[in-house]
């Protein structure tokens, strides 16, 4: 399985990160690396095997619809890099 | 022996009978970090202040005959992952270097229920990412049995505060072995609790099927007494466990009778350091002579842990990494400089996704961009099936390993690191070498079981050799006596480093 550079610098916009060229090299040369060790697991036949996403058997664990207070608008806020009185703000979406 | 040489046990005893209060135990840990932190660097941030103000409260509840906690005045450090309502709670990160958080993890809420002193958070890799707490984005950590040489992690700081008498009892976080590879690198306990056994509440998320909070101390009773305190199900994470947590400290010295032990030939091959060898065959031989049954066990699949573990654990960081987006909390890039880099390279990616790329990039150490790449890459179209599908189906023939195995054992018996505690930045720019120090801790995660590395023996050089036993889903109480069996009968956990 091979991984170009051109790849990484797709999958770094979907990660939402960004890289100068130095940085793009290093990673591509990491990533090609842990991923030739990874595929080993291409050895194993998994066929008829079930996939395991968690350790246990929990399936749904339900809570009754009952409303509880939450935590309140100015605490949720507090942290914001940027706000004002009642929102996160956040760059133009849709342009000038 | 100085006080903050004693156990918490003994420390736990000498309160209750009044000869000793919890200011002055707190005072000499404060006293005992001042002296020799700055040659460990094991916190983060030390709180002097809170600390001795909830000392002198316990003290004069339990002077007044008031109840108090099980805990009552005992100092505990906190890895700085687990969120504390009005206390910055960093993940060893630049991205949340400025984050209060507005609640209490869950086992934060339990200490404090309990009574214990909070003394300080702890140093640990960036997001818990690392095997070596060099990944923090603040100081490295250093071993305190050789402070060239790194403590291991990602809970370094939990480490290295119990081996340099800095705290009688810590709390860190495993994902991948980051409470039991530190705990054997610098010669402390350190129990991964069953997955599901501890709230993960207020912990902040890495992967989150395979997180779980977890004890470190000096001695098992210790650990024992600290597990009581922190296990149990909470109706905040669905995925904590509804089953009663038992009173670990009451049984952990009843020894096991019929022990019956695993060992499976093949963590003894190529790779592991000989004295590492030696020490953990010697342990083999101190359970035969406190009557354990020795079984030659099979474990098909557990060489495929590691890269099973570097597909699911980066897939899930990948998702779970997603909130840092400048927005809600933490590091947000400057709008002048994003909208400057835009104008320069002429992308029409548009401000709102430049500054996300911006933040993040400049937020995160490469340890973390590395695994949300990796992580990304793995789960995008084309490739999930190729490697996270084909993750969760090793997973299961991992779990279904320790099925079988634990059908003929009790208990699986074995190495917890294939090398003692290595250089400050020897694996550094190599991540795959370092990826490869998870090999015997990796499989007790994806599988959920529980595991507990303790000193077992010193390399000629000085350095701590960890054992690790590892236990069916929910049998830390057999887990905490067949380790308090060895501890009794030997004396590795008494060994100090020399620091002055």
């Amino acid at each position: 399985m091979s991984l170009t550079r051109q790849d990484v610098e797709k999958v770094a916009l979907l990660a939402r990160l960004k890289f100068d060229d130095d940085q793009l090299d290093k990673m591509t040369s990491h990533m090609v690396q842990i991923i030739q060790y990874v595929d080993k697991l291409s050895e194993l036949n998994t066929d008829d095997v079930e996939p395991m996403a968690h350790a246990l058997d929990i399936n749904n664990a339900l809570a009754e619809d009952e409303p509880r207070p939450s935590l309140p608008r100015e605490e949720a806020l507090r942290n914001a890099p940027k706000r004002d009185d009642e929102c996160f703000l956040v760059p133009a979406v849709l342009g000038e | 022996m100085s006080l903050t040489q004693k156990s918490a046990t003994e420390q736990l005893a000498l309160l209750q009978s009044g000869e000793l209060t919890s200011v002055e135990l707190t005072q000499a840990y404060l006293d005992r970090i001042q002296a020799v932190d700055s040659s460990v660097g094991a916190f983060l941030r030390i709180e002097t202040e809170s600390a001795l103000a909830q000392a002198a409260g316990i003290d004069a509840r339990r002077a007044a005959g008031q109840p108090v906690g099980k805990l009552a005045g005992l100092p505990v450090a906190i890895k700085d992952i687990l969120c504390t309502k009005d206390t910055p709670t960093t993940c060893g990160s630049k991205m949340l270097e400025n984050f209060v958080p507005p609640y209490n993890a869950t086992v934060v809420e339990k200490l404090l229920a309990a009574d214990a002193v909070i003394l300080g958070r702890t140093n640990m890799d960036e997001f818990a990412m690392g095997s070596s707490t060099e990944n923090s984005a603040y100081h490295p950590t250093k071993n305190p049995w050789d402070t060239t040489r790194i403590p291991g992690g990602s809970s370094g700081g939990a480490a290295a505060c119990i081996s340099a008498d800095m705290a009688p009892l810590s709390v860190g976080t495993d994902t991948g072995g980051s409470i039991r590879q530190p705990a054997a690198l610098c010669g402390c306990v350190g129990l991964k609790p069953t997955y599901g056994r501890v709230s993960r509440y207020g912990l902040i998320a890495f992967a989150s099927s395979l997180d779980q909070i977890g004890p470190l101390a000096r001695t098992v009773e210790d650990a024992a007494l600290l597990l009581e305190v922190l296990a149990g199900h909470d109706p905040l994470d669905s995925t904590s466990v509804n089953a009663p947590a038992p009173a670990y400290s009451e049984t952990v010295n009843q020894p096991l009778e019929n022990l019956t032990l695993g060992v499976v030939d093949h963590h003894f091959g190529e790779g592991i350091d000989p004295e590492i060898v030696s020490a953990v065959q010697k342990a083999i031989e101190v359970y035969e002579s406190l009557g354990a049954t020795i079984k030659h066990i099979e474990m098909p699949h557990a060489d495929y842990g590691v890269a099973t573990y570097y597909i699911i654990a980066p897939c899930e960081a990948s998702s779970n990494l997603a909130r840092y987006d400048g927005v809600h909390y933490g590091y947000r890039a400057d709008q002048a400089e994003v909208m400057a880099e835009l104008a320069e390279d002429g992308s029409d990616e548009g401000p709102l996704v430049r500054m996300y790329r911006k933040t993040r990039s400049e937020g995160f150490g490469p340890e973390v961009q590395r695994r949300i790449m990796l992580g990304t890459y793995a789960l995008s179209e084309g490739y999930y099936d190729a490697f996270y599908l084909k993750a969760l189906k090793v997973r299961r023939l991992i779990r279904q390993d320790y099925d079988n195995a634990f059908a003929e054992v009790d208990m699986i018996i074995g190495p917890v690191t294939s090398n003692p505690a290595f250089a400050q930045g020897e694996k550094n720019s190599d991540p795959m070498a370092m990826y490869l120090e998870d090999l015997y801790t990796v499989t007790a995660n994806l599988a959920g079981v529980a595991g507990i590395s303790l000193p077992c023996g010193f390399t000629e050089n000085g350095l701590p050799i960890g054992l690790q036993l590892q236990a069916a889903p929910f049998e830390e109480e057999k887990l905490l006596r067949a380790a308090q069996m060895f501890q009794t009968a030997t004396d590795f956990h008494t060994r100090r480093p020399e620091l002055s």
